[in-house]
Formats: structure tokens, sequence, C-alpha cells
């Protein structure tokens, strides 16, 4: 039987390690890994730590690109590594290190609070006058598939913070609130269910928001989820401006439908279970 | 407990730069700010020669004198291109800023297309542009003059 290619080979990782405990910088760590095609970087990572270096330390949890646990900066670019083959980013040398623009904990664990910090100040919940969506959670709205697509491409980012590391005003700039929060305030702001617009303009357009965003576009290049950031900063731009200049549609959020008083609980069906939350 | 030793990873003027492989934008939103930069220092330079005049004559014919050499003389024309290029480029900023040509949210289908994807006709066209006023200012500058 004549020998086939199965195209593995030998890859070099070159990975930037830190511990806070006994390291004053981080510095470079190199170990060779005979990669499969179709292993991605998390499971060289993996293979490394099983038998190579166990103090290797990194974030991880669904494998699958959907948690945004592993963003790592792979070969200079920021990325899921669950996401990524090593066969598809070289042939011989890889290396990762941790998301910049975030303060390191160890190793290839960045500090993503910061960004959760501003991310959780812009209310990312349906904001509501009339009621508390958090206390009617059954109810259904009116709502178009239209109005659905202005908002459901910004529902899809899993906060991995790749889009923080790539951008250029962020290396820079102590405090822009960054691509991810912004894109996550014009999520809600573009939803008909919400009536939290003025609550978020204050955080949007004040210090460190979108005015500060010029455009370099990479959050968007580098989204594994194609939410495309750049873009929601920029529509909510215009939003911004038109509501300052009193041109913006004054619109109420949109209804709910209620309860249907046609509905009867049908014998032989047991009965839902109590509410988790206080209903007053 | 006390807060973990963190190490701060924040690239700085590095981040401008990018890893050497990035989108065409970055270059295009890092010169904008080196040229906007470079049309400041032109600026603050201009207000200090041209307000010699307010001492004098002489004051004047000194200062023009100073700024007078082939050093200058380049650095007027690298202005006019940092102009050229401020110029267009910010033309293609307010119109993508004001959320005029990244077209509307879309669902987001593998490969993704980007906002940069719906502008990137517009900076070619700015580009191009600014390639034809850097010719004909070079033409007036250095033929003409």
């Amino acid at each position: 039987m004549s020998k086939q290619d199965t195209g593995a080979r030998d890859i070099r990782f070159i990975i930037r390690r830190f511990n806070p405990e006994t390291d004053e910088a981080p510095h470079n760590k190199e170990y060779t890994v005979r990669v499969e095609p179709g292993m991605t970087v998390l499971e060289g990572l993996h293979q490394i730590k099983g038998e190579q270096d166990a103090t290797l330390v990194w974030r991880f949890s669904c494998r699958m690109g959907v948690c945004g646990s592993c963003g790592m900066l792979v070969n200079g670019k920021p990325m899921l590594a669950c996401n990524s083959q090593i066969l598809h980013l070289t042939n011989s040398v890889l290396t990762i290190g941790p998301l910049p623009n975030f303060k390191i904990l160890r190793d290839l664990v960045p500090d993503l609070m910061p960004m959760l910090k501003n991310h959780i100040a812009g209310k990312p919940h349906i904001v509501r006058e009339d009621f508390d969506p958090a206390l009617t959670p059954t109810d259904e709205y009116y709502q178009t598939p239209e109005e659905l697509v202005r908002f459901l491409q910004f529902s899809y980012c899993i906060k991995c913070g790749c889009c923080m590391a790539a951008c250029p005003t962020m290396a820079l700039d102590l405090d822009y609130k960054g691509p991810m929060p912004l894109a996550q305030y014009h999520r809600y702001n573009a939803d008909t269910r919400d009536g939290g617009f003025e609550e978020r303009a204050k955080l949007a357009g004040g210090t460190g928001g979108v005015v500060r965003c010029h455009y370099a576009g990479e959050c968007s290049n580098v989204c594994p989820k194609g939410v495309d950031p750049a873009r929601a900063i920029q529509l909510m731009k215009r939003q911004l401006v038109a509501g300052y200049l009193g041109l913006a549609k004054q619109q109420e959020p949109c209804g709910t439908i209620g309860p249907d008083p046609n509905a009867r609980h049908r014998e032989g069906v047991p009965p839902p279970p109590p509410f988790t939350i206080d209903r007053k | 407990m006390a807060d973990p030793k963190k190490y701060d990873n924040r690239l700085g003027l590095k981040g401008w730069w990018g890893g050497g492989r990035w989108g065409f934008e970055r270059y295009a939103y890092t010169l904008h700010r080196l040229t906007g930069l470079g049309l400041i220092t032109y600026f603050v330079m201009h207000i200090l020669v041209t307000s010699s005049r307010a001492f004098g004559a002489d004051a004047w014919a000194e200062w023009m004198g100073n700024v007078a050499g082939p050093i200058f003389h380049v650095g007027e024309f690298l202005v006019v291109l940092s102009f050229i290029y401020h110029a267009c480029n910010g033309i293609r900023l307010i119109l993508v800023e004001f959320g005029f040509v990244v077209g509307k949210a879309e669902e987001p289908i593998y490969p993704y297309k980007t906002s940069l994807n719906k502008q990137r006709p517009l900076l070619i066209v700015m580009m191009i542009l600014a390639a034809l006023f850097v010719v004909a200012m070079g033409y007036d500058y250095w033929m003409l003059h």
C-alpha cells in the first residue's frame, strides 16, 4: 500500500504568555503541533495543553462560534479560535496572542468587563414606559418582518470583543466606548418594540460615543457573525443628528397583542408552572 | 478581594496601522488623521508667519525670506497633497457618517457582505478624483511656476 499524503504537517505555535503572579510583561513561548486538515486553532491549543504545557490558559465554551468566548489575535488578526482552521491560516507558523485593547488577565484571557459595563449601561433590553416587559413576558408585539430586519443583523452579536480589538480608535482613545456597545445601542434603538432611545442617545451622543468613530471599518471586517458594527454606528449617527435637528419621525413603540380572549384551557393539559418572577 | 494584576494591552498609535493586511479603509482612516495633523501644523505656521506683517514691512520681508527655501517649497506642495486627500476623503466620510452610503441593515449570509462593500465604489471614485487633482496641481505647481 502506497503512503498517502494526509495533508498533516508540523506547525510552530508562537503563543503570547502572561502570568500576573510571576511576569512583569508578556513573553512568547513556542510549541510544535502536528496539525491535521480541518483542525481549528482551539483544537491546537487543547493539544498543547493536553500534551505539552498544562499551564496554558485561554477562555472557551461552545466550540462552534456561538458563545464568543475564544476571541484571540491569530496571525495578527482578531478571530474566534473555534471558527478558524489552522491550515487555512498558515503552512508553517501561527502566532497567537490575547485580544489587544483589553487588559490581559492571564495568557490569552482578556478582561472584557470594561466593554460589558458599557454594554449594560445602554440597557440592552426592551425598554417601555407603558409596562415592564420583564413582568409581562408572554405578550406578543405587533412587528412586521421589515421592522425585524432593521435590527436583526445587529442582534447576532456574541460579545466576543474582536471588533474592539481591531478598532484603531479603541487603540488610542481611552474614552471611546467601542463598536460592540455602540452597535448594541443601535440594535435596541432600531427595534420598534423599544422606547429607550432618549436614554441611549445620552450615552451614544456623549463623551466616547459615536462621534469618535471615523469609519476605519475594521470592526465589520473581523466580526465573525457578520454583525457589521460600523454600519450600526453610522445609522445611529444619522438617527441622533435627525433627533437633535428635530427631523426624526416621532413614533411610539409598537403595541402588544395581549392575551387571546377566546383562549381556553384544554382539559387534560397540565397547567403551566408558576411565574418565576413577581407579577404585581 | 484585591483587584488582580493585569497587563494593559492597548495598542496605542501602533493600532492605527494594524497587522499589515487589513482593509483599505483603515489606511484611509490613518492617512486622514495624519493629513489632518499636517494641515493643522501648516495652519499654525501660516498664522505665525502672516502675523509678522503687524510688526512692519521689514519683519514681513524677513519672515517671508525665512520660509522661501526649497524645503518649504516642497512642504507647501505636501500641504496641497494633504488638502486634496483630506477634502476628497472627507466628503466620503461625511456621506458615510450620515449613513447615506452604508446601506440598510440586512440578514448576514456567509460570506458576509458589510457596509464596507456598499461604500467602496464611493471610496474608489473619491481616490481617483484625488489623484486627478494631484496631477493637475502638481503640473501647475512644478511646471508653470
